[in-house]
């Protein structure tokens, strides 16, 4: 009976989302269009064939790169400036009384602009294979399905990561900030800008135990057909999750007793 | 007598905006440690860039640190002045403000360029200015009057490039309204900025000296670091920012005969 209800909210969410982000189509087209540093960080590694020295070839390394702009593509999140702007504008303040957690409301929203952004993903990847003709691949059908189930892991852990930094607005007002900083790392070590396969000795001994090369590096590889460890990078990415998840809930339930409405 | 007026009000306009940023001190301080972070990242980038090759683009890794300096420095300003004032053109277009603005006996593009200032970018000029330091040292270039000049010419004409491709852009939002993703589109293009544009393909490097001047803004400058920039290149970069700043101030007044105010 819950689970039933909470189906019909999150659906209700999900249309009500979508149809908002459909009014926004030119803003995510650009949006999409801002996800294409990969594709100039593939432009260096293959021009001055960098690649060599890391084992792999031209064509794998240009498949990588495509699935690292896809996955960000679709694990793009930012709850954490939309909140900002509703607390401190004193919106929240109605949500909290509303019969469901407000990172719902976000999250249907992160949903539907995914599902807005499909096809314009579609179309910068079609232009792609057009300058990059020998690079085409198929997928088999089990490999795309996990590919996609670790995407969705993927935007699902930073999601709590942003949602857990969003709670901090409770106690300080300008949260976003925090976020800036943590964007840095995830931005360089997670694989956007160079395949982790790549990184020196010295950061590769201590990477996987964090969870950034499980964001971009480890779909990215799954999906373009490189060599990683799959079961291991589910596991990982899975634990990551429920190790976040009671940290949120903490923090969320801490940060609505400390919450006094602004703007109200 | 008038420049004596824009000094003044000038003046009066740091003061606020630096009370009012003031008051978020810890933000100053996360700001601090992002920037060093995101300069620490980008070097290590290069450094992976560079792990098997001793030449990326026909730049040394020393030669190709001068331009994450020169890169350092723009983006410090660019986060000073360009980004808090120029967001705000979007806001003052959505909600009206803009008539305020253009009721004041003042330049209207001096306003809205100059308002408001962002105290964490100057560490980042800082940061910049140190790593130049250092790179003029471990580059043995030896400081004379006629470079100190040029290379204070073809920064200050980067700057002017900057300025106006962001003023441009944000100038489109008196007919899109809505142009905080397109900004978005030049922040990921300048990314490419970081890296010796001879390091890019020909179609890339024909595409960022024509239709986006990146070129112009951080290598030139880094080639008359190491004394390798012939002069037309020099006069070329001046005559591409007279042209950028003279068409944006155009193009801004072109855009104010089509403003059409909200909600009034």
């Amino acid at each position: 009976m819950i689970a039933k209800l909470m189906n019909r909210k999150i659906f209700t969410l999900l249309k009500v989302q979508y149809s908002n982000m459909l009014e926004y189509r030119v803003e995510i087209a650009l949006w999409a269009i801002s996800g294409i540093i990969p594709f100039f960080m593939l432009n260096i590694w293959t021009n001055n064939n960098l690649n060599e020295s890391i084992n792999i070839s031209d064509v794998m390394l240009s498949r990588y790169f495509l699935c690292a702009f896809f996955v960000r593509q679709f694990s793009v999140v930012w709850v954490v400036f939309s909140f900002e702007e509703d607390s401190l504008l004193g919106k929240v303040s109605p949500y909290l009384i509303q019969p469901l957690n407000p990172f719902f409301r976000y999250f249907a929203q992160h949903l539907a602009e995914q599902i807005t952004r499909f096809p314009f993903a579609l179309i910068i990847a079609f232009f792609f294979f057009i300058f990059n003709p020998e690079s085409i691949w198929i997928p088999n059908l089990v490999i795309l399905l996990l590919s996609i189930i670790s995407t969705f892991l993927s935007f699902l852990i930073q999601f709590l990561i942003q949602s857990i930094v969003a709670c901090l607005c409770f106690w300080t007002e300008k949260a976003s900030s925090i976020e800036r900083l943590l964007f840095i790392p995830t931005l360089f070590l997670s694989g956007l800008l160079a395949p982790v396969v790549s990184f020196p000795a010295y950061v590769k001994s201590w990477i996987y135990l964090t969870p950034f090369p499980y964001l971009i590096d480890f779909p990215a590889n799954l999906l373009s057909g490189n060599e990683t460890n799959i079961s291991g990078g589910l596991s990982m990415q899975i634990l990551w999750i429920f190790l976040l998840f009671p940290l949120f809930k903490k923090i969320w339930s801490e940060g609505t007793k400390k919450y006094t409405a602004m703007g109200s | 007598m008038n420049l004596r007026k824009y000094l003044k009000v000038y003046k009066k306009f740091l003061h606020t905006s630096l009370a009012s940023e003031l008051e978020y001190k810890t933000n100053i301080l996360i700001d601090l440690i992002t920037a060093i972070l995101s300069l620490i990242g980008s070097i290590f980038l290069l450094s992976i860039f560079f792990q098997n090759n001793g030449y990326i683009g026909g730049w040394k890794f020393e030669e190709a640190l001068i331009i994450q300096g020169i890169y350092t420095i723009l983006n410090g300003i660019t986060n000073t002045w360009f980004n808090p004032n120029l967001t705000e053109i979007v806001k003052h277009i959505r909600e009206g403000t803009l008539d305020f603005v253009l009721l004041k006996p003042i330049d209207s593009q001096f306003f809205i360029s100059l308002k408001k200032i962002n105290p964490s970018g100057f560490l980042e000029i800082m940061l910049g200015f140190f790593l130049l330091f250092f790179c003029i040292r471990i580059n043995q270039i030896n400081l004379n009057l006629s470079f100190l000049t040029l290379s204070f010419i073809t920064i200050s004409c980067s700057i002017c490039i900057l300025y106006s491709l962001w003023f441009f852009i944000s100038t489109t939002t008196i007919w899109f309204v809505k142009t905080w993703n397109a900004i978005e589109v030049l922040r990921s293009f300048l990314y490419i900025g970081r890296f010796p544009l001879n390091s890019f393909s020909f179609s890339l490097r024909v595409f960022f000296s024509i239709f986006i001047p990146i070129a112009f803004i951080t290598t030139i400058p880094s080639e008359v670091f190491l004394g390798l920039s012939p002069f037309w290149k020099i006069l070329l970069e001046v005559i591409v920012s007279t042209v950028f700043l003279i068409t944006s101030r155009k193009f801004w007044l072109f855009a104010l005969k089509s403003y059409s105010s909200a909600s009034s």
